[in-house]
């Protein structure tokens, strides 16, 4: 499975139509595509590409830029390791070495059984709990070589399922825009009129300064 | 000590466990201020009460929002309004709280900001990595289209938008704004150079857009329940309100703290019991950044500056993004300076030369003193290399990239070399030794060695 | 994170002095409105380095070589020139120590993981820039590290491979595919230190434009496969001359080496190409170099050919010729094509036919054009009218994009950057209908029937051609905005070869009669065909748009002989051949087994002629039935005057000498004339031009002189604007918009007064007057027949690469013919019980093939569409060229 399945493919098409231009749904469609297979693959490419009507080396020259898109397989838990100054201040590398070890895998490198993938990567927003880390975005902070240890001894023993979806997933929540509520979301080019409220409240005398 | 009992306008909510949700929003006053715009407010009064708080972006540049708000040109639509939540400058970390702890607040200034601009759609930009963010929000705007606050129609009036959740996937750099806009418009996160490209004239689909950052907006429900000159009573001539610095490094008490903007001194955040603490294991205090990894570092001698805009600019450095990362007297210079460096040169989006070739680059020379292969001369070179990103190595940097990433790599490189110059020579002065060391070695040539 | 503060774009008081003054290195200058720092400063002689800034692209700002000190009133700081518009009162410093320094920064950073073997790279000698530091010594390199590798290079395409490791990231090549050629298949892909540019994977790069990359890189990542490591640029020499592969004519320059073409590069005039070139076009010069190109003369010895002296094969042509005279008069001598020959040697050959041999049985097109009225008589456009900003354009033509490629990225350019309106009429869609404002797509041979309706309504009770009415409704107000705007430029061509030109000219005659002011961009596809056209090669025709009937008079005191009638055309001269009434038939470069749409005409046709003599430069399927084959020089090695579908006329030059001892054409004609016992008067292709300067009324001022002067460096548009007392009968042409409006005709008859002439040309002639200029009217077609429920009509077009003759001689695009399938509305195919993709039987009443069939919900019920002239499927044995359109059936019991 590689094209959006029908579920899927039908959120795609959610997604693309809250955008007043289709191209700007790529990165979205691209987190789908990786939800559903836990990589992007070339044919999720293609797929995209028809879908918001642009060449597939386009899709791939933005997927490509993001580093949270992989190309290839990787482990059902990405295990990220920040190094970035306020973590290296506190251990981070150290952990990271730890990680490196526990695993058997050096960074950027997968268990041999698909569980683990270990990265090391920049600044993730919680430098005043390092060091810390996140596996598939959920976030582990102030981390010891022990908490690690016992980190992965719960995912592998699936402790932790429902806290850790498995690599691809993120927000488990989607935002869905009712029919009957929505503004209406509109080309560009026909959303060329001054909002109808812009006079509201416009007591004479009483405008701001704008 | 300035510490001041001023009220918490952003993160008062923080201390309750369901602050996130609509319930808590509604009980603690939320939406009101939109109820009271919609009810009696035009866009214009909205936009004058925000001006009127000398609200300064909290993004990093640290721009007026209200003055930001009034350059969009008058006539042309449709305009929209970007909210930058890609919190990613190492350090920096108050964004994902706010919107992980409360997503509403952002909303109704969402809500707000867009009223007061006539923004056709906002769209709120979360960085890619942060799931539960993600989470709150996309709960947040459900919840909140549910009951009628977004979508067509709000409470009954005329004012009608879609606020729509995008998210990113691991780039630093989209952190710029016009980077930030390419993202949204499902391209590679690159700059694109101001001018032509500001994004009040030419932003999202070249259409004019207001990019605020997530903190920014948090304040604007607070400024229009309270006015603008409530807010504006809070703070320094020229930084008022309230601010959120992270403290992070080597302190006892890390941590993220919601003080009176332009007051509180350097000293008094690192220090004091209830913010940092102090240097972990009382240490000396070797040097620190005050704003976010991008921000020349600041010794001793800084300490009791306040953190005021303009101070801080004055003395050579920004508040930036509210991010202070404290180094004690254990840390390697050379290391702390190649983690920074590092760091710019792994998020170059690479469009510019200068900032893709340089900042690799410096390194690549950094990590070969670090690693004891260094030159006597890699110091000059060092230095002229950042001198071609960076010409005359200044502060407030010039350059010859077209965004401020490149030069952001300067500056560290810049701090610990201007003042921890022996320490990079002890590490080259490793280094010639271990080469003579190995000189005879070399010298007799052993191809296949003397096994 | 110092970010600069969001202000909005300082705008600039419109100011009332035309220009910007802006000061450059201390010189004032007077820059044009909005013009880059970089253009104006190169403009004036100050030369700003880049890599990224082409002026036909949309600058980036990207690789940072242009930045220079600029004060703008705000203190001088480093802004790239090549994204900045020059503003009054600006300060530039292009060579201020700050300025160089970031200059010299950028270039060392550029070339730190750039190899720097420009000795043995393809670009050596070609990248100012890099040249410049290899020149100057770059030093020793102060990057110890290692550089970046990248495998070697990499096929990209069928045509052009990458070297990663060379590339600067400069993003011309990625900018050009998607916005010059709309082919956005190669991109940036990664990020920071590891962006590279390629494709998706086994998605390759396959653009009819890929050439143009090769040719803007700066430095030497990519390449063609056709040129690469054959020779270093500074071995070559080059001359300016005009592609003649399609009627486009882009400027191009010819390089060799050792009497041997490498390569061509695009040259950039602007009412043309901008610079750019097709693959078609920019590759086929191998097909010049050729090992089957004819060397020597052959003659026909039983079933095969042997080789000839040329006093033998002349002669034994010239016999042919008097041969069929003697038998039966001129009318036994029929003469197809000329569509690749210079404007001299066509005209050579209109005398040699016309006046000296004096058959009307001429015509250089292959049944698949306009009327050469209508080509030559319509009011005519430019490119650039049709694609002024502010302009609409309706489009009756072939796919561009497959005729006529440089045209289409100007249309694309004018349509995407420009915003122009397109209303196209199609029966299929094509390359622009995505762009098109309106696509009025109506069934074969009732286009006529679709425009008439766009112009005065759908008659009631009737439909238009089967076009949908609320689209026509959308066109016919824009239409007749643009019309009455004066901003209409109709584009008319052949859209199929499966059915008569007749409708299509009636369509564009119902708009010259509804819109007298409008002007017409018609489309030839050959080479050369409308100079061809413009020196006579056509049957009713003499050179200079002038007909037999006004213009005998004229020839009569300058040429032996002119032919009593109008003569036939190809169909005609196939169909008499046939039939047994031609005795000698000529082929000048022709092919019409492979070319004429009616395989079974031509065939007989050739078969029934009594003799062929054949000018050729390979031994094609036609060629091979010729009795006499003499070897011609070809592009390249001859030289002359070439003229595009606009009756652009610009040079030609010749760089290396033809193989063998293949001769010019127009000797040839000049040999043949003499041996029949006239004389050509003739010695040189000066001359050539210089007499039909003289006879043309098309012609009128255009001479040599003219031509060669810098004025004329984009080519001069016949015939030069007519002056305050127009030549009566003359039709109409706006003066305005001629790129060459100091010259005055020259109405004198006198064929030695050719000067450039700024004398007024009042005085009357005397003798026989300038004939008039072909007015076009076209004769109103027959309704094409109904169609039974059970057949399909065809529409049949062609692609850019197919059997031509060039494009098979040359290795590299040989290959690159996609093929056809039969294309079906799917409400056709299960009406028809067709199955996707099966391999069926196609018969019309002429004959049939066997194609595979595929569903198509773009082409309209009742209709089949199939690409001609590709390899497998021999379309052209479907089409009779006597009937207006082809009706096929799909025999669903056959073979599988
Ligand atoms: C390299 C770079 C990275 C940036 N990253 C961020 C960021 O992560 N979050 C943010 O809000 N602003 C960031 N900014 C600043 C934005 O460009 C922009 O100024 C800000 O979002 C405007 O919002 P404000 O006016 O509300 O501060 C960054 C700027 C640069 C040059
Ligand atoms: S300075 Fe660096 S990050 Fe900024 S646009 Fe240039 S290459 Fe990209
Ligand atoms: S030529 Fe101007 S930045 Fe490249």
């Amino acid at each position: 499975m590689a094209r959006f399945s029908p579920e899927h493919l039908e959120t795609a098409r959610e997604i693309i139509a809250r955008y007043p231009r289709p191209k700007s749904a790529l990165i979205p469609l691209l987190h789908l595509a990786q939800e559903q297979d836990g990589y992007v693959t070339d044919d999720a490419m293609r797929h995209i590409a028809e879908l918001v009507g642009v060449t597939p080396a386009e899709v791939l020259g933005t997927c490509s830029f993001y580093e949270m898109f992989k190309l290839h397989p990787v482990g059902t838990y990405l295990v990220n390791v920040c190094t970035n100054i306020s973590c290296m201040l506190c251990g981070g590398e150290e952990l990271l070495a730890h990680a490196s070890e526990r695993l058997g895998v050096a960074p950027g490198g997968t268990t041999p059984d698909g569980r683990f993938t270990l990265e090391e990567v920049e600044c993730i927003a919680a430098c005043t709990e390092a060091p810390c880390l996140q596996v598939n975005y959920r976030y582990v902070t102030n981390v010891t070589n022990d908490d690690f240890d016992r980190l992965i001894d719960d995912l592998a023993a699936g402790k932790l399922d429902h806290e850790v979806p498995p690599h691809g997933t993120l927000a488990r929540v989607r935002q869905h825009i009712p029919a009957d509520r929505t503004a209406g979301i509109v080309p560009v080019a026909e959303a060329a009129v001054e909002p109808a409220w812009m006079h509201a409240n416009e007591a004479p005398g009483a405008g701001g300064d704008a | 000590m300035t510490i001041t009992d001023a009220p918490k306008i952003i993160t008062r909510r923080f201390d309750t466990p369901d602050s996130h949700t609509i319930t808590r929003y509604e009980e603690t006053g939320g939406y009101q201020a939109l109820r009271t715009a919609l009810g009696s407010m035009s866009p214009a009064q909205v936009a004058a009460q925000v001006k009127d708080a000398s609200l300064l972006g909290r993004g990093g540049a640290g721009f007026p929002a209200g003055v930001k708000w009034g350059f969009c040109p008058p006539g042309v639509w449709p305009r929209y309004l970007v909210v930058n939540g890609d919190e990613s400058e190492p350090g920096t970390y108050k964004d994902r709280l706010l919107m992980e702890r409360d997503p509403h607040q952002l909303i109704e200034g969402v809500l707000l900001a867009s009223y007061a601009i006539g923004a056709a759609q906002a769209f709120i930009y979360i960085r890619g990595e942060m799931a539960l963010a993600q989470e709150r929000v996309a709960k947040a705007l459900n919840e909140a289209y549910a009951k009628g606050y977004i979508g067509k129609n709000i409470l009954g009036s005329d004012y009608s938008i879609d606020v729509v959740m995008a998210w990113g996937a691991g780039a630093y750099i989209v952190g710029e704004e016009t980077a930030l806009i390419e993202s949204l418009e499902g391209n590679r996160g690159m700059p694109r150079l101001k001018p032509p490209f500001f994004p009040a004239a030419k932003g999202l689909y070249m259409q004019p857009t207001v990019v605020n950052n997530v903190e920014t907006l948090s304040n604007i429900p607070w400024i229009v329940s309270n006015g603008g000159e409530t807010f504006a009573e809070l703070g320094a001539e020229g930084s008022k309100g309230t601010r959120i610095f992270a403290v992070s490094g080597h302190v006892k008490n890390p941590g993220v703290f919601e003080v009176e903007y332009g007051v509180t001194t350097f000293r008094d955040i690192i220090y004091a019991p209830v913010y940092g603490g102090g240097i972990r294991s009382d240490r000396a205090l070797k040097c620190f950044i005050p704003g976010g990894a991008s921000a020349p570092w600041f010794y001793e001698e800084h300490l009791d500056l306040p953190l005021e805009k303009a101070t801080v600019d004055k003395a050579g450095s920004m508040l930036g993004s509210g991010a202070i990362v404290v180094m004690d007297d254990t840390t390697d210079a050379v290391a702390a300076c190649l983690s920074v460096v590092k760091f710019f040169s792994h998020e170059s989006c690479g469009k510019c030369t200068p900032c893709r070739e340089g900042t690799n680059w410096l390194e690549k020379i950094l990590r070969r003193i670090l690693d004891g292969y260094g030159r006597p001369s890699d110091l000059d070179l060092l230095m002229d290399v950042a001198d071609n990103i960076s010409p005359g190595i200044a502060w407030p940097p010039k350059q010859t990239t077209i965004c401020p990433l490149g030069p952001s790599a300067v500056s560290p490189l810049a701090s610990a070399l201007g003042r921890f110059r022996p320490e990079f020579e002890a590490h080259i002065a490793r280094a010639a030794r271990a080469e003579a060391a190995s000189a005879p070695a070399q010298a007799v040539g052993l191809p296949g060695g003397v096994a | 994170m110092t970010d600069t503060a969001a202000t909005p774009d300082a705008e600039v008081e419109p100011e009332v002095v035309p220009g910007v003054p802006v000061t450059i290195d201390g010189r004032e200058i007077i820059a044009d409105e909005g013009e880059l720092i970089i253009d104006a400063a190169e403009r004036h002689g100050i030369y700003i380095p880049r890599f990224c800034y082409h002026p036909r692209m949309t600058p980036v700002g990207m690789c940072r070589m242009c930045i220079c000190e600029v004060d703008t009133g705000r203190g001088p700081a480093l802004q790239p020139t090549c994204m900045l518009e020059c503003t009054p009162g600006m300060v530039v410093e292009t060579a201020s120590p700050v300025t160089t320094k970031a200059q010299e920064g950028v270039l060392e950073l550029l070339l730190i993981n750039h190899p720097l073997d420009c000795r043995v790279c393809a670009k050596g000698g070609e990248s100012p820039p890099l040249d410049q530091t290899v020149a100057n010594g770059p030093g020793e390199s102060r990057f110890v590290e290692e550089k970046r590798h990248k495998a070697k290079p990499i096929p990209i395409s069928d045509i052009v491979l990458l070297d990663r490791e060379r590339c600067i990231l400069c993003d011309r090549c990625t900018r050009f595919a998607k916005e010059v050629a709309g082919d956005p298949l190669i991109h940036f892909i990664n990020r920071g230190n590891d962006t590279e540019v390629n494709t998706f994977p086994d998605d390759p790069f396959a653009s009819y434009f890929s050439g143009n990359t090769v040719q803007i890189c700066p430095v030497g990542a990519l390449t063609s496969a056709t040129y690469r490591f054959r020779a270093r640029p500074w071995d070559l020499e080059a001359v300016e001359s005009t592609c003649q592969t399609c009627a486009v004519g882009c400027r191009m320059a010819i390089e060799s080496s050792r009497n041997e073409v490498l390569r061509y590069q695009g040259v950039d005039i602007d009412p043309v190409n901008w610079g750019w070139l097709c693959d078609k076009g920019r590759f086929n010069f191998e097909a010049l170099g050729s090992e089957h190109r004819l060397r020597e003369p052959l003659i026909k010895q039983g079933d095969a050919h042997r080789q000839a002296r040329w006093a033998e094969a002349l002669g034994e042509a010239a016999a042919a010729l008097q041969a069929a005279l003697d038998a039966g008069g001129p009318e036994r001598i029929g003469v197809i094509g000329g569509a690749r020959l210079t404007n001299e040697a066509a005209y050579a050959w209109a005398k040699l036919a016309k006046g000296v041999l004096g058959t009307d049985n001429v015509d250089c097109r292959l049944g698949d054009s306009l009327p050469a009225e209508a080509v030559l008589g319509l009011p005519q456009a430019t490119i650039d009218d049709a694609c002024r900003p502010g302009g609409t354009v309706l489009y009756l033509g072939p796919d561009p994009k497959e005729a006529l490629p440089v045209l289409y990225l100007r249309l694309r350019h004018a349509l995407v950057h420009d915003g122009i309106g397109l209303v196209e009429v199609t029966p299929v869609r094509t390359s622009l209908s995505d762009h098109a404002a309106v696509v009025l797509q109506h069934r074969p041979g009732e286009v006529h029937t679709a425009v008439r309706a766009l112009l005065h309504g759908i008659p009631q009770g009737q439909d238009a051609g089967g076009v949908d009415p609320d689209a026509l409704d959308a066109a016919r107000a824009r239409v007749a905005a643009a019309a009455e705007a004066g901003t209409l430029t109709v584009v008319v061509g052949t859209q199929s070869v499966a059915e008569s030109p007749q409708w299509v000219t009636d369509a564009a005659a119902a708009l010259a009669e509804a819109y007298p002011q409008v002007r017409f961009l018609p489309l030839v596809r050959r080479g050369n065909e409308r100079g061809a056209l413009e020196m006579g090669l056509a049957p009713g025709l003499l050179p200079g748009r002038t007909t037999l009937a006004d213009g005998a008079a004229w020839y009569r005191t300058t040429w032996p002989t002119v032919p009593g009638a109008a003569g036939l055309d190809t169909a005609g001269i196939l169909t008499a051949a046939a039939a047994g009434q031609i005795d000698t038939l000529v082929l000048l470069g022709a092919d019409p087994l492979t070319d004429f749409p009616d395989r079974d005409l031509a065939t007989r046709g050739l078969d029934g002629a009594r003799r062929i003599i054949a000018l050729d430069i390979f031994l094609n399927p036609s060629v091979l039935q010729a009795d006499v084959v003499l070897p011609v020089a070809a592009f390249g090695e001859v030289e002359g005057s070439t003229t595009n579908l606009e009756g652009r006329i610009s040079l030609l030059n010749q760089k290396v000498t033809p193989p063998g001892t293949a001769r010019s054409d127009w000797e040839i004609a000049a040999e043949l004339a003499r041996r029949l016992g006239s004389d050509l008067q003739v010695a040189s292709t000066d001359d050539l031009w210089n007499e039909a300067v003289a006879m043309a009324p098309s012609l009128d001022g255009i001479t040599l002189e003219l031509l060669l002067s810098p004025d004329a460096s984009d080519g001069v548009v016949a015939p030069l604007p007519a002056e305050a007392t127009p030549v009566p009968d003359e039709p109409a042409d706006d003066a305005a918009d001629a790129p060459v409006a100091a010259t005055e005709p020259d109405e004198d008859a006198d064929a030695d007064s050719d000067e450039d002439a700024e004398a007024d040309g009042d005085s009357e002639p005397t003798g026989p007057s300038t004939p008039p200029m072909v007015a076009f009217s076209a004769a109103q077609p027959l309704d094409p027949p109904a169609l039974d429920a059970y057949a399909l009509r065809l529409v049949a077009t062609r692609k850019l690469y197919d059997l031509g003759t060039l494009t098979q001689a040359s290795p590299s695009l040989a290959g690159l013919t996609p093929g056809t399938v039969l294309r079906v509305n799917p409400y056709d195919f299960d009406r028809l019980g067709v199955v996707e993709g099966q391999t069926l039987r196609v018969k019309s009443p002429r004959g049939g093939v066997e194609v595979e069939i595929v569903t198509d919900a773009t082409v309209l019920r009742g209709t089949a569409a199939v690409h001609t002239n590709q390899p497998d499927v021999a379309v052209n044995r479907l089409i009779d060229a006597t009937q207006p359109v082809t009706d096929i059936r799909i025999e669903t019991g056959g073979a599988a």
